[in-house]
């Protein structure tokens, strides 16, 4: 799709387990307009879901009467996501995950999906909203010239 | 939203002549899986449940959640003594099993042949 300029998509989801699964189509959807390799857009998937499931979860903490926003951007090279919720954001630097601690119950086997995210996509950032509310994480991923 | 999680359990031989449960997997393994996951890790057979493989084939979606879920089995079978191995992984989920550190505690074969043949 080489003459993709710049598209902006918008999802709202109710606060609710599985509904991450809508931003994840919707994401992959967009990617494979782009032309991303499936490898990337399988990348992709996995981290806007864990984006969605994090705001789903932590932001806004279950309330259904909350939503979570999901705005992809497109540009000539690149796609960006912002997954948004009414929390106070993330402060903690994701680490990767050390599996033998978790082995060995020194760790909770949970919480890799910062991670995951900052692994598989290009860029990724958790900004706090101003009043406490209304914080993202913001994701790019680029599309790999070289070997499209 | 999430389509359910089904686990079924096949008991087989290995070329060695070794019993082997195989639990395969069917659906998204996330955090409602629990019961799916770990229930039926818990009712395998003790004469056969030394060696498991774990068939996710069938499995499109697994998200960090159901990852948690499979670290939860091995650390039941590590402390069981039982040997797990793995296959049918997409060649994604592969690479995020192995970004965790999963394979040091549980092989990753493509198929059940390969598997079977490492157990």
């Amino acid at each position: 799709m080489s003459d993709f300029k710049s598209a902006t998509v918008e999802v709202r989801l109710p606060s609710r387990m599985g509904f991450e699964k809508v931003a994840m189509s919707s994401a992959a959807s967009v990617a494979k307009l782009m032309g991303f390799r499936e490898d990337r857009v399988e990348d992709l998937k996995t981290a806007v879901a864990e984006a969605c499931i994090n705001a789903i979860e932590h932001g806004n903490r279950l309330n259904e009467k909350l939503s979570v926003g999901v705005v992809l951007s497109t540009g000539e090279d690149s796609l960006e996501v912002k997954v948004i919720d009414d929390g106070k954001g993330m402060h903690t630097h994701p680490e990767k995950p050390d599996i033998d601690r978790k082995m060995h119950g020194e760790d909770p086997p949970r919480g890799m999906g910062m991670f995951l995210i900052q692994a598989l996509v290009d860029e990724a950032e958790w900004v706090a909203g101003h009043d406490g509310k209304s914080s993202y994480v913001r994701l790019v991923i680029r599309l790999d010239k070289g070997s499209e | 939203m999430q389509s359910e999680t089904k686990a079924r359990v096949d008991q087989i031989t290995s070329s060695a002549g070794h019993p082997v449960s195989v639990v395969r997997f069917e659906g998204d393994i996330a955090s409602t899986s629990k019961d799916a996951v770990l229930g039926t890790f818990q009712t395998l057979p003790r004469e056969s449940a030394n060696k498991v493989l774990l068939d996710f084939s069938k499995v499109d979606y697994i998200n960090s959640s159901g990852i948690a879920l499979v670290i939860q089995l091995l650390i039941e079978a590590s402390n069981a003594g039982q040997k797990v191995c793995a296959f049918g992984l997409s060649p994604h989920f592969t690479k995020v099993f192995t970004m965790v550190g999963i394979p040091k505690y549980a092989s990753l074969f493509p198929s059940q042949g390969e598997a079977l043949a490492a157990l």
